[in-house]
């Protein structure tokens, strides 16, 4: 226990909860795109899986990253695609589509694989490239913070980056205004002349990259081989990310940390006696608790509003009156 | 009476248009509709005659069978919106196209949003743009403001700023005052006859007849699609356009005896309430309904009867002030609980709270009453009682249809609402309340409905009657409750006696009677 003590007081932690976060920031600000445009997607791990599996094949066959990458982006995005066609196009249920996508992620990565490998297990046989681990120069240096911030791989610095870029869209350009208000009333914006199903598909395609990026981390970073649906569940967490955030990007990234640490933390667990299955829960029950605090605190302000309206409306009335009785 | 035709002062003119709905309900038959620039035209009519659907096309989101659209003489075709505000036409819907959470500058400009660069959004000129617009038309408004922060009347202003700012010379505005207090609505007046001034050319839909006499030049009536003739504003009374609205030769006779009131089963008390837009519609509301009669409550639309009739049936809570059913407290029971207390509902809404559209008539007609043990074998349901039962009431309330397994949304409305009145009237209902029963159904069916409350009233069930339709109100009802402004503003004991052109008065707010006569609703409890 006091090992585990240490282990977490370490930077060595902090620079795990870093690393553990990466490809929930990634997927969570897919989930913030597509939050904002009101779609419920669930399809990430699907995603994730395709663009983890892609990479891996892509870069093995062609030993060059870059290439290897675009297959990663465009296995994620056929996902992102067939989401996009079924939902918003044919207007299938999201539920259900999400779903299918999901599983179709998980069983067709074990087929390729298969196909690829001849093994159902791990691509460990398939010589597969990575993405590099960054030395920041004289950061690297500095005592404490150089061993937590610097040593990373490229995907993580990445998914600090991406998050200003969605806060960048979202609030600072006009496709994000436009993703705003098809999300919020697609009435409204069609009324105006926005094309509310091309809005919602470009919102969940950037979503579709960013989540693709979140699985080659997994496959190509964290590890350095695709095993069998290795996202454990990481599409979801995003999502409940997201949603503790309440949609926010800056929000969004803390939850997503938070999320992060509880995994970290959950690996440090399995050096000691406790069940890890304990520390894997953290994250569920901090999502329950967090809806919770938020859903009172939204009550409350909407109340508030309603309140200051009526009131409002009341001084109006009385101004009036007290000028007819001038008149 | 004006002429419908086009002349060369019209800045818009629509002619010969024709809508039918997919359904097969032409809303729209044959319309000749022009408009001089620079003038208030109201577009008058009740609801369903078409006023909204002749909007929509002119503003192009409905197709039309037929018809043509003239802008400034030239023949032009409006598939969409964007297209009618290219040619200036720029609409205020009743339901308000704005995003909340987004500020008003960020509103105004949505579709045309100023860039910074390429790639960045311009917030600073888009506010800058908003004061422009709002000064120049002397409109003033906050542009940092979040929508979902501003009172009702400044979201319609931003609505109007919005067109304005892209460009439209014609506005279009869907009852624009439904849904403002009457200071917003003063206040909206002022700032249409400036509009006006500066050259503006207004089309204002509305159905009250005040605010067509005080605001509009011309008008022009709708009655079931048709025109029913244009006029100048002077040339008429309100007394003629009414006339003009809802056609004098629709009275009914039905037979009815005079009323044998009983024990009282409602009491109301002090009700106050404050709609979901921080209106104040209802104040102080008390009234007493007892077994044996008809009342009915008479308003012009949204003065709150809407909210008094969703609280009454259990979809709202009284916020100020009690309901009690049979002496007890109304509010605290849940829906089914007031329905065992014999209470039957038929609402406005029928499509949303009456009936199951993708259900069968029969399922519809056993849906209050499915759980009961008497309809039950065993854990089962007895659906061969259920159905003798349904068959039995089809063909008591001569419903149309291809029998009980016919699914409800193959029905037209009237039948529809006959299968509702079947349902709620077989249940042996002590209280009925009835909001709009006959809205929007042909006259065979309305008047069979009519005859069905007289009858349970004459079983000794007590009715709240809630309808637009004064004449029905008149003809049906032993006793009358006129609300205005949220309040009761009359109390009428004999039904029969009344004049109509009082009773209008008292809707329009012209006349009140004293407390003391509206007190006469509360039957003080004597034992």
């Amino acid at each position: 226990m006091n090992d585990l003590m240490t282990f977490v007081l370490s930077p060595a932690f902090a620079n795990a909860i870093i690393r553990m976060s990466t490809p929930l920031i990634f997927v969570s600000m897919a989930a913030v795109l597509g939050a904002k445009a009101n779609i419920l997607c669930i399809a990430y791990e699907g995603m994730m899986l395709f663009a983890a599996l892609g990479g891996v094949i892509g870069s093995a066959l062609s030993q060059n990253l870059l290439v290897g990458m675009l297959c990663g982006v465009l296995a994620g995005s056929l996902i992102a695609g067939l989401f996009a066609y079924f939902v918003l196009v044919l207007k299938t249920k999201d539920m259900l589509v999400g779903l299918a996508l999901n599983t179709l992620g998980s069983g067709g990565t074990i087929f390729a694989l298969y196909v690829m490998s001849g093994q159902k297990a791990s691509s460990i046989s398939l010589n597969s490239l990575q993405f590099p681990v960054i030395h920041i120069p004289f950061i690297e240096d500095i005592p404490v913070l150089g061993g937590i911030i610097s040593g990373h791989n490229l995907l993580t610095y990445l998914a600090y980056l991406s998050v200003i870029l969605v806060y960048l869209l979202l609030y600072k350009t006009p496709l994000g205004l436009r993703i705003r208000s098809v999300g919020e009333s697609p009435d409204a914006a069609e009324s105006v002349g926005t094309n509310v199903v091309k809005t919602r598909v470009i919102a969940l395609m950037i979503g579709g990259v960013l989540a693709s990026f979140g699985g080659m981390f997994m496959s190509m970073g964290y590890t350095p081989y695709f095993t069998r649906d290795m996202m454990n569940g990481r599409g979801y967490n995003a999502i409940a990310a997201q949603n503790l955030g309440a949609g926010h990007p800056i929000l969004t990234l803390l939850c997503s940390i938070l999320f992060g640490a509880a995994d970290a933390f959950g690996i440090a667990l399995q050096t000691s006696r406790l069940p890890p299955q304990l520390a894997s829960m953290v994250p569920y029950i901090t999502t329950l608790v967090g809806l919770i605090i938020i859903g009172q605190a939204r009550r409350k302000q909407e109340k508030k509003r309603a309140l200051a309206l009526g009131a409002r409306e009341l001084a109006a009335e009385q101004e009036s009156a007290s000028q007819g009785v001038k008149g | 009476m004006g002429s419908t035709t086009q002349t060369a002062a019209d800045v818009l003119s629509m002619q010969h248009i024709t809508k039918i709905y997919g359904n097969g309900f032409m809303a729209n038959k044959d319309i000749c509709f022009s408009v001089r620039k620079g003038e208030i035209h109201g577009l008058v009519g009740e609801n369903g005659a078409g006023k909204s659907t002749l909007m929509k096309v002119l503003f192009g989101q409905e197709v039309p069978e037929e018809g043509k659209i003239f802008i400034n003489g030239e023949e032009v075709s409006i598939s969409n919106p964007l297209v009618a505000l290219d040619y200036g036409i720029g609409m205020v819907h009743q339901h308000f196209m704005l995003v909340p959470s987004l500020t008003v500058a960020e509103n105004m400009v949505l579709g045309v949003e100023p860039r910074k660069g390429k790639m960045f959004f311009d917030y600073k000129k888009a506010a800058r743009m908003t004061r422009e617009v709002a000064e120049k038309y002397n409109l003033p408004i906050n542009p940092d403001k979040r929508v979902m922060d501003l009172s009702v009347g400044y979201k319609q202003r931003v609505e109007i700023l919005k067109i304005l700012l892209r460009g439209a010379k014609i506005l279009l505005l869907d009852e624009p005052t439904a849904v403002l207090t009457p200071q917003e609505t003063a206040e909206l007046f002022v700032q249409l006859k400036n509009l006006k001034k500066e050259g503006f050319t207004i089309v204002f839909i509305s159905h009250k007849l005040n605010e067509i006499k005080e605001i509009c030049d011309r008008i022009t009536v709708l009655r079931d699609g048709q025109v029913v003739g244009s006029a100048e504003i002077g040339e008429v009374s309100e007394q003629d356009i009414s006339r003009m609205m809802v056609g004098r030769d629709v009275l009914m006779d039905i037979e009815k005896g005079a009323p044998q009131p009983r024990e009282g089963i409602l009491s109301v008390r002090g009700l106050g309430f404050t709609n979901m837009y921080g209106k104040k519609a209802l104040r102080d509301v008390s009234f007493d309904l007892r077994c044996g009669e008809i009342v009915g409550i008479a308003g012009v639309e949204g003065n709150g009867q809407s909210e008094l009739a969703s609280i009454l049936t259990g979809l709202e809570r009284p916020q100020e002030g009690r309901v009690l059913l049979n002496g007890r407290d109304a509010s605290k029971m849940s829906i089914r609980k007031m329905r065992e207390e014999q209470v039957s509902f038929i609402s406005e809404d029928r499509m949303v709270y009456d009936l199951v559209r993708d259900a069968t008539i029969g399922e519809n007609l056993i849906s209050d009453r499915y759980y009961k043990k008497e309809y039950r074998r065993g854990p089962l349901m007895d659906q061969k009682k259920m159905d003798r039962e349904a068959e039995e009431l089809i063909e008591g309330y001569l419903v149309a249809c291809d029998g009980r397994d016919a699914y409800m949304r193959t029905l037209s409305g009237g039948n529809m609402q006959k299968v509702i009145t079947a349902r709620e009237c077989s249940s042996h209902p002590r209280l009925l309340i009835a909001s709009q029963p006959t809205r929007g159904i042909d006259v065979g069916a309305t008047e069979f409905i009519r005859k069905r409350l007289v009858e349970l009233r004459d079983q000794g069930a007590a009715i709240l009657l809630f309808s637009a339709d004064l004449a029905e109100i008149m003809q049906v009802s032993d006793r009358i409750l006129v609300f205005h402004g949220g309040r009761i503003v009359a109390h009428i004991p004999r039904a029969e006696e009344v004049d109509e052109n009082i009773l209008g008065e008292y809707m329009l707010g012209l006349r009140t009677q004293s407390e003391e006569e509206i007190g006469g609703a509360v039957f003080e409890n004597k034992n």
